[in-house]
């Protein structure tokens, strides 16, 4: 069983590229120049020294001393809040960034959620000096107003998407409109591990640092490279891919993959994608997503806007078919405790998101020699709003 | 003979008109391709709405939300469709994204389409070699044809490739662009014309996005076979309603 992508762009049954023709020539660009341009050792260097420098990597790989007493196992935390910019995202940016650079564009379009990834591309552009122009959901827009006002400061034009639901989808629809509008100067910065072929791959190539040093990390701590199990929350899946990727290979590696619930699977308020969604295809690949009988995207829920997509990356499909990831659903509620216990026992404040992840001891449970490294993609400030109205602090 | 085939057969520039099945109401469809026939329209596409569409612009989009909204399905569609070949003898084709028709099931969808009498296929987002391996086949035991995009950006080898693969038209998109109304073709559009004018391919285009009154509709089928129009078809049946599509098409002739 392999768990890369093949020739064709596919894992197993899920991936591809279901463009328009308009975007033919911008994406078979990128597909046959990604590799060239990723193995190329100047741009090994460049994108190394970024990550070092700029975005503060390696970023450390925590022995949670009193998480791992109160559930009885051994949790290491892999630290991807301490990062530039707060989150895994700028991985990703930094890196396509620079492939844009190479491919000689002058333009940047970006997506986004909760901000986060806008924040990061806005980022990277201030940097290299490049137009940048991110498409947001106009109720997003609303909701996420500090991540918007820092794109701004960080010199980016947000643009709102007023189509469908005004959220992420759309956005990720009107980013996808302007690049077949603009098709020459214009690279698209995807943030998730989602969209045609090559972008899953390349997205997740990138933050597969994550894995790559957790392997070194957990040698010097633990005396062995590979952990039992390997935890991640899932909107599209970057931070989970990355996490995972130097592991697909290892057998003794367990995979797991942390939905969002929402109110329950069943309340009709949920993005548990592995759960109710089925094949079909989303922003250029085919993918489990959430859609009606008759084949419409329907909006997904969670507390959490970076998990709240209706699709999941082709990888996380192809795992979720083979077996080879076992994939958990977490609800609002669940997540937001295990936020406030992460808080409170190691004095880390985590992303939304990231507290789904940490939410996996109430449905699994480990041996107390189990070594579990779980991604702590991102750091909790942008959702304190929302820790506040939940808590009532 | 696929009705399509006949049409393009004819001595003349064809004018086709695309509308998005379930707008401005519900069931308006049956009346809307009479209508277009009866006013001398060559050939219709008809829209299945999809909630993502992303070769659309504003008013396509927005017209697909609401026959979305309005209750349009595929089987509704179909349903609407069973008795159009006893009144309408024009080619008619589907034009709608791949996810719809995905769970519909291809060949179940493919199999309806013959049985009432649909033509051929548009979808944007089935990308030519993925038709070549996996639904070909299908297409053709219904007898349908399937319908290639090709833009100013589609390299020569590969429109060859298209034209290989195709048995009817291409679809010539007239800019780099999404969906929408121009109010005229500038000199690169005009040149892009006759350097595909100029390529002798077996399939006549017929163009289409940004067709939208008299003059773009001359410009475009100087070469071309004939030109499409939505858009502005969409924006006429938003002001105008849909008793006064002769007037519409009396204005592009």
């Amino acid at each position: 069983m392999s768990y890369q992508v093949n020739e064709k762009g596919y894992y197993g049954d899920f991936g591809g590229a279901y463009i328009p023709e308009m975007l033919y020539p911008n994406v078979e660009e990128l597909r046959t120049q990604y590799l060239d341009i990723m193995n190329d050792p100047s741009f090994k260097e460049e994108f190394d020294q970024l990550l070092k420098d700029y975005v503060g990597r390696p970023s450390p790989l925590y022995f949670a001393k009193r998480l791992s007493e109160k559930h009885n196992t051994k949790v290491y935390l892999k630290r991807e809040d301490l990062n530039h910019t707060g989150a895994h995202k700028v991985n990703n940016t930094i890196g396509q960034i620079l492939v844009a650079k190479k491919l000689g564009k002058n333009r940047i379009i970006a997506e986004t959620g909760a901000g986060q990834h806008g924040v990061a591309t806005a980022t990277v552009c201030a940097l290299m000096g490049i137009q940048c122009v991110v498409y947001m959901g106009e109720i997003d827009i609303k909701r996420q107003a500090p991540n918007v006002a820092r794109m701004k400061m960080l010199g980016a034009e947000v643009r709102p998407a007023k189509s469908g639901s005004k959220t992420l989808k759309d956005a990720t629809n009107e980013a996808i409109r302007d690049w077949i509008n603009n098709p020459v100067d214009t690279h698209y910065i995807i943030g998730s591990a989602i969209g045609p072929h090559p972008y899953p791959d390349m997205v997740t190539r990138f933050q597969s640092v994550i894995s790559e040093e957790i392997k070194w990390q957990l040698k010097e701590k633990e005396g062995r490279e590979n952990p039992d199990y390997v935890v991640a929350c899932i909107g599209g899946g970057s931070n989970a891919a990355g996490t995972y990727y130097h592991f697909l290979d290892e057998p003794s590696v367990g995979i797991i993959a942390v939905e969002a619930a929402g109110k329950g699977v069943d309340s009709g308020e949920s993005a548990a994608t592995s759960q109710l969604g089925k094949e079909g295809i989303i922003h250029g690949c085919k993918t489990l997503l959430m859609q009606t009988a008759d084949g419409q995207i329907t909006e997904p829920y969670s507390i959490s806007a970076g998990l709240d997509y209706p699709g999941v990356g082709p990888l996380h499909s192809h795992l979720y078919r083979t077996g080879r990831g076992e994939f958990y659903s977490v609800t609002d509620d669940d997540a937001m405790a295990a936020g406030l216990e992460l808080s409170q026992l190691e004095g880390i404040i985590p992303a939304i998101e990231t507290s789904h992840a940490l939410a996996i001891f109430n449905d699994k449970k480990f041996k107390p020699e189990d070594v579990v490294v779980i991604s702590l993609s991102g750091r909790g400030d942008k959702d304190l709003n929302t820790y506040i109205d939940y808590f009532r602090l | 003979m696929n009705r399509i085939k006949e049409k393009l057969a004819e001595n003349k520039k064809l004018l086709s008109i695309y509308f998005t099945a379930g707008y401005p109401s519900l069931n308006d469809t049956a009346q809307i391709i009479q209508d277009l026939e009866k006013n001398g329209v060559d050939m219709i596409e008809i829209g299945l709405p999809f909630s993502d569409p992303l070769a659309d612009g504003p008013t396509i989009q927005e017209s697909s939300t609401i026959a979305l909204k309005n209750g349009m399905t595929t089987t509704l569609l179909f349903e609407q469709l069973k008795d159009i070949r006893k009144t309408v003898n024009i080619p008619l084709i589907i034009m709608g994204y791949f996810n719809p028709m995905m769970q519909y099931g291809v060949e179940a969808f493919c199999a309806k389409c013959q049985e009432i009498g649909i033509d051929g296929l548009i979808i944007p987002d089935l990308p030519v070699a993925e038709y070549h391996e996996h639904y070909q086949e299908t297409f053709e035991k219904y007898g349908l044809i399937n319908v290639f995009l090709i833009t100013p950006q589609t390299s020569e080898e590969r429109i060859r490739f298209i034209d290989s693969v195709s048995d009817g038209f291409i679809y010539m998109v007239s800019s780099a662009s999404t969906t929408g109304a121009k109010n005229t073709f500038g000199d690169v559009q005009q040149q892009y014309f006759e350097r595909i004018d100029a390529l002798a391919l077996k399939n006549p285009q017929i163009v289409g996005f940004g067709i939208s009154n008299n003059e773009t509709f001359t410009q475009a089928t100087k070469t071309a076979k004939g030109a499409i129009i939505g858009s502005a078809f969409i924006k006429h049946l938003t002001n105008n309603g849909v008793d006064t599509i002769n007037q519409f098409v009396e204005e592009i002739r």
